[in-house]
């Protein structure tokens, strides 16, 4: 008889969190968006800290399904979702890669830093690259994103806010 | 009262200023003057939700008797909902409810940024993340504020007739008890002067850009913080209450 204890493997979890989507931007993981904060192993038991865009963001309730059902189904039986609120959540966590599979998904991605979220600013065409654009609302399709309008493909398109 | 009461009392005003600022906001949902401007207010009440949510999460976790966010929001009658004035005003009119946003905004954005710096870490970080929603609400509508007061006569008649009819319920938003200063003691909340020092300078700017004037000598109401309120409260909650009072413990 050989006693087999397991000890969550924590690049393996992170794995799991890296292919989970964003329900609403699938093209980019919760981890890439920042939502991720932390996955640590604490007697056992695997706590991920997750931490919302916005604060009345639905897609909350699905990630406190969705994360501990996909770490149950690779095998992690004790799984804790834990939610914070500090360091507040920004689209400064975004890396330059993350932006650009927004951009090929035709998001615009958040142009300049957090601090000037409120700044006008240009926002090229995520389809033609334009930069005859035009800000049609603060407020689009989801609590992240900005409706925007193409002068040049005559289309709208969204932006992800700079937050 | 203990000081986990004091607190818990201003976690529900904060909780329950923005549960009935979303609440009348979403009744906008679907009968926004354009689309896009339909989609802006239901997500900002949204934002006022989340919020509430947050501020009630908290409230619940020092409830003694064991009550949760959900029996916070859906359990308590008019007189035991702390929100101010303004925000359970009616939405009347569109350039109504973007003035009431501009006034509401433009005080959750110098509270929160205060707050943030106050010795309460819970408190600090819902506060951290809600001024950003605030000061996009803010840029909403302040803008509006201008796009209506330099619009048209019609625009600016009905802006005029939203300052004068919301006006009075602004000093309100600045009240303070005997909750607040023990709060205020304990730095856990800003001087509320200072807040509407602020709050009144962003006005004179904004009025200013619009070309309109601030009211003067006009009478101020009272209450809300203590359970006393205008007639509409009641109306509002009827509605808002009404599914979890049918099924009792429902959820969705």
């Amino acid at each position: 008889m050989v006693n087999i204890v397991t000890i969550p493997n924590l690049q393996v979890a992170r794995d799991v969190l890296n292919n989970i989507p964003d329900p609403d931007i699938p093209v980019i993981s919760i981890v890439e968006l920042g939502i991720v904060r932390d996955v640590e192993i604490k007697e056992n038991k695997l706590v991920v800290s997750i931490t919302p865009t916005y604060s009345g963001c639905p897609a909350m309730y699905f990630f406190k399904e969705e994360i501990p059902n996909k770490l149950h189904e690779a095998g992690f039986p004790d799984v804790e979702v834990k939610v914070t609120l500090s360091p507040a959540w920004t689209t400064d966590w975004l890396n330059d890669q993350t932006k650009e599979k927004l951009r090929t998904h035709g998001i615009a991605p958040p142009t300049g830093n957090a601090m000037e979220h409120l700044a006008k600013k240009k926002v090229s065409c995520p389809r033609c690259g334009s930069s005859h654009t035009a800000l049609r609302s603060q407020f689009g399709s989801t609590p992240c994103k900005a409706l925007w309008f193409c002068d040049d493909c005559s289309q709208p398109f969204e932006y992800f806010k700079c937050y | 009262m203990n000081n986990n009461e004091n607190l818990y009392q201003f976690l529900l005003r904060c909780a329950d200023d923005n549960l009935i600022a979303g609440q009348r906001m979403a009744e906008w949902c679907s009968n926004g003057p354009i689309l896009e401007e339909d989609l802006a207010m239901v997500n900002i009440s949204l934002d006022f939700l989340g919020q509430s949510e947050s501020f009630m999460e908290y409230a619940a976790s020092l409830d003694t008797t064991g009550k949760t966010s959900d029996d916070l929001a859906f359990g308590r009658s008019e007189r035991e909902y702390y929100n101010h004035l303004l925000v359970e005003q009616p939405n009347d009119d569109f350039a109504v409810s973007m003035v009431k946003l501009l006034f509401f905004s433009a005080f959750q954005k110098e509270l929160y940024t205060a707050l943030m710096e106050g010795k309460d870490e819970r408190i600090a970080a819902i506060s951290a993340k809600a001024v950003k929603e605030a000061r996009y609400h803010y840029r909403h509508a302040s803008d509006w504020f201008e796009r209506l007061a330099l619009g048209t006569d019609e625009s600016l008649r009905r802006l005029t007739y939203a300052v004068e009819e919301l006006w009075p319920f602004t000093e309100n938003l600045f009240e303070t008890d005997e909750v607040y200063n023990s709060l205020f003691a304990e730095q856990i909340v800003p001087d509320m002067k200072s807040i509407r020092e602020k709050w009144m300078t962003t006005m004179r700017e904004v009025f200013s850009n619009g070309g309109v004037d601030i009211p003067a000598n006009v009478h101020m109401y009272a209450g809300g913080i203590n359970g006393y309120h205008t007639e509409h409260l009641g109306h509002l909650l009827c509605e808002m209450q009404y599914l979890h009072h049918a099924h009792p413990g429902a959820q969705w």
